[in-house]
């Protein structure tokens, strides 16, 4: 259980966050959502201990990170942006390395080690110097350092970033296998990456939060951007074909769809629209829609 | 204690697998192997003469005349070196973000500060260690005294100490190396020569520049004499680094 209360965090010259709560229940993955430079990094370091809140309080399972940091250490993995190895250690070597860091008892660290490379696949490379592995490796690597004191809290910042679509895919399933054990936090501006993996997300803009949606509420609607006007096109027989469909509207080219429960998976729909030979433009989960119209509103009134 | 080791043992393991442990410890050799080779050769010379013309025969002393001149070279060579054994402790990390595995890990500050203080050291006595090899060669061919010859390497290890104590202070302020080197090798040296200011300023300042040097605690040690201020005064440095290191992780915080 992560909660944030009033957390504001001050730099020399800028306020990088500014008066920001939310909650995330226990074993639940959330998403940091927000264009760069919009203190998801400072948020997550304030939740890990690396920086201390200016104000408010942060508090991980009901301890405050500014009164017991050794024990919030303890329960919190983390991933930063940039994978914290030493090229010039063997994966073996770092992962022992920081099985100490966390005073994993000595006839344990060998298990816990072997836990985390088969968990993230780097059996292939375990002897290897980490200079010479891939960026895939190096970011699996990343991710078993995080989890190898089996945390209770798992901060993963953009985890998914530079690597290649199926490394993407990987670590997403990886991601998502977590859930079992621990809480997630991972932050992301790749808006289908939390529409697929998180159950809810914090949108946070300039410092400041902006809106805190769930799956329940994003996975009810769909808009498909259509390349001729949705209006023209009849549209009674998908409601008839997924009953889950509760309402069809048609704006413009846009086709907006809202579900009765909340859908992991829109395959079908698409299919079906496919077969029907819709010509699809762009689809938008509804997240997607959700942070553009805060975005860009934003920056409309901005303007 | 244990989490104080795990720090060192992994900066020892960076150290052995970089060259830069290797060339400096090559480079001390070479330099203080040619100084060694000059004073001896000097000494040589001297003691000859003295022999000949039997003049001033009482002073002929192989200490004096050889090892003492010896450490005062030696001090300059570590004054050069030291800064590049400690700037990339603290720097690299930083420049490589490492630093955030370890600061968001459950080790105290103080674990990693000494951690990595420890492991400079250690390289540190391995390469004074090597230098004992010239002093054996001297046991072999003539008959120096053995304790004034270890205290001058008891000072010798303690001045390097605090050298890499003020080595890992300036590396903690910057994410570059050159600039830690930079601003280690300049403080050493201004501590050092501080005591030259001392001499010709009014008489209460001297005393305070004087005792602040380096110099006049090294001086001592090297004739062979173990005085508990000198000692106290390298602990009290090196305490000095050290914590001066862990509040630049405080300050940063709040920064």
């Amino acid at each position: 259980m992560i909660q944030v209360e009033n957390v504001s965090k001050r730099f020399a010259d800028v306020q990088a966050v500014k008066d920001i709560s939310f909650q995330v229940e226990k074993g639940k993955i959330w998403g940091f959502l927000g264009p760069n430079g919009a203190g998801k990094t400072t948020t997550m370091r304030i939740l890990t201990g690396y920086l201390p809140p200016n104000e408010g309080r942060a508090m991980i399972n009901g301890i405050d990170v500014s009164t017991d940091l050794k024990s919030i250490k303890k329960i919190v993995g983390y991933l930063p942006e940039v994978v914290p190895v030493y090229s010039d250690l063997t994966v073996k070597e770092f992962l022992r390395f920081v099985a100490e860091l966390y005073s994993i008892e000595r006839k344990r660290i060998r298990f816990a080690i072997d836990r985390v490379v088969e968990k993230t696949n780097l059996q292939a490379v375990y002897g290897r110097l980490i200079k010479n592995i891939s960026r895939g490796y190096r970011q699996r690597l990343g991710i078993a350092q995080a989890i190898i004191h089996e945390p209770e809290v798992l901060i993963l910042d953009e985890p998914t970033i530079g690597l290649d679509p199926a490394q993407i895919i990987e670590i997403r399933e990886m991601i998502r296998s977590f859930k079992d054990s621990a809480t997630v936090i991972l932050s992301s501006h790749i808006l289908a990456e939390i529409t697929q993996v998180c159950d809810g997300a914090v949108i946070i803009k300039e410092g400041r939060l902006m809106a805190t949606p769930t799956r329940d509420e994003w996975g009810k609607n769909l808009e498909i951007v259509t390349t001729g006007m949705a209006g023209d096109t009849d549209w009674s027989d998908l409601k008839q074909a997924f009953p889950v469909i509760s309402e069809v509207r048609a704006e413009g080219q846009v086709l907006k769809l809202e579900f009765s429960e909340t859908l992991n998976d829109f395959n079908k729909i698409i299919k079906y629209l496919i077969e029907k030979d819709i010509r699809i433009k762009e689809i938008k989960a509804g997240l997607e829609a959700l942070y553009m119209k805060i975005i860009l509103a934003e920056e409309g009134r901005g303007s | 204690m244990k989490n104080i080791w795990t720090i060192t043992k992994k900066e020892l393991k960076s150290f052995l697998y970089s060259p830069i442990a290797y060339i400096l410890t090559s480079f001390f050799l070479l330099v203080s192997g040619f100084f060694f080779y000059n004073i001896l050769a000097w000494a040589n010379d001297q003691t000859m003469r003295m022999m000949q013309s039997g003049y001033g025969m009482n002073r002929i002393n192989i200490n004096q005349m050889l090892f003492e001149p010896f450490f005062n070279n030696m001090t300059i060579i570590l004054m050069f070196l030291l800064p590049m054994l400690t700037m990339r402790l603290f720097a690299d990390e930083k420049k490589m973000r490492t630093e955030e595995l370890l600061l968001t890990s459950p080790l105290r500050l103080s674990a990693i500060i000494i951690g990595k203080y420890l492991a400079a050291l250690i390289i540190y006595a391995i390469i004074l260690l090597l230098t004992a090899t010239y002093a054996i060669f001297v046991f072999i061919y003539g008959n120096p005294e053995l304790a004034p010859l270890l205290t001058a390497y008891l000072g010798l290890f303690l001045l390097g100490a605090v050298f890499i104590a003020i080595g890992l202070f300036a590396s903690a302020l910057t994410e570059n190396q050159v600039i830690a080197a930079v601003i280690s090798f300049s403080s050493i040296l201004l501590i050092w020569v501080i005591s030259w200011v001392g001499e010709s300023g009014p008489g209460a300042w001297r005393g305070i520049l004087t005792y602040l040097s380096f110099f006049s605690h090294f001086k001592n040690m090297v004739s062979g004499v173990i005085d508990t201020q000198d000692i106290v005064y390298y602990l009290t440095f090196i305490f000095l680094g050290l914590y001066l290191t862990r509040s630049v992780f405080e300050f940063r915080k709040w920064r």
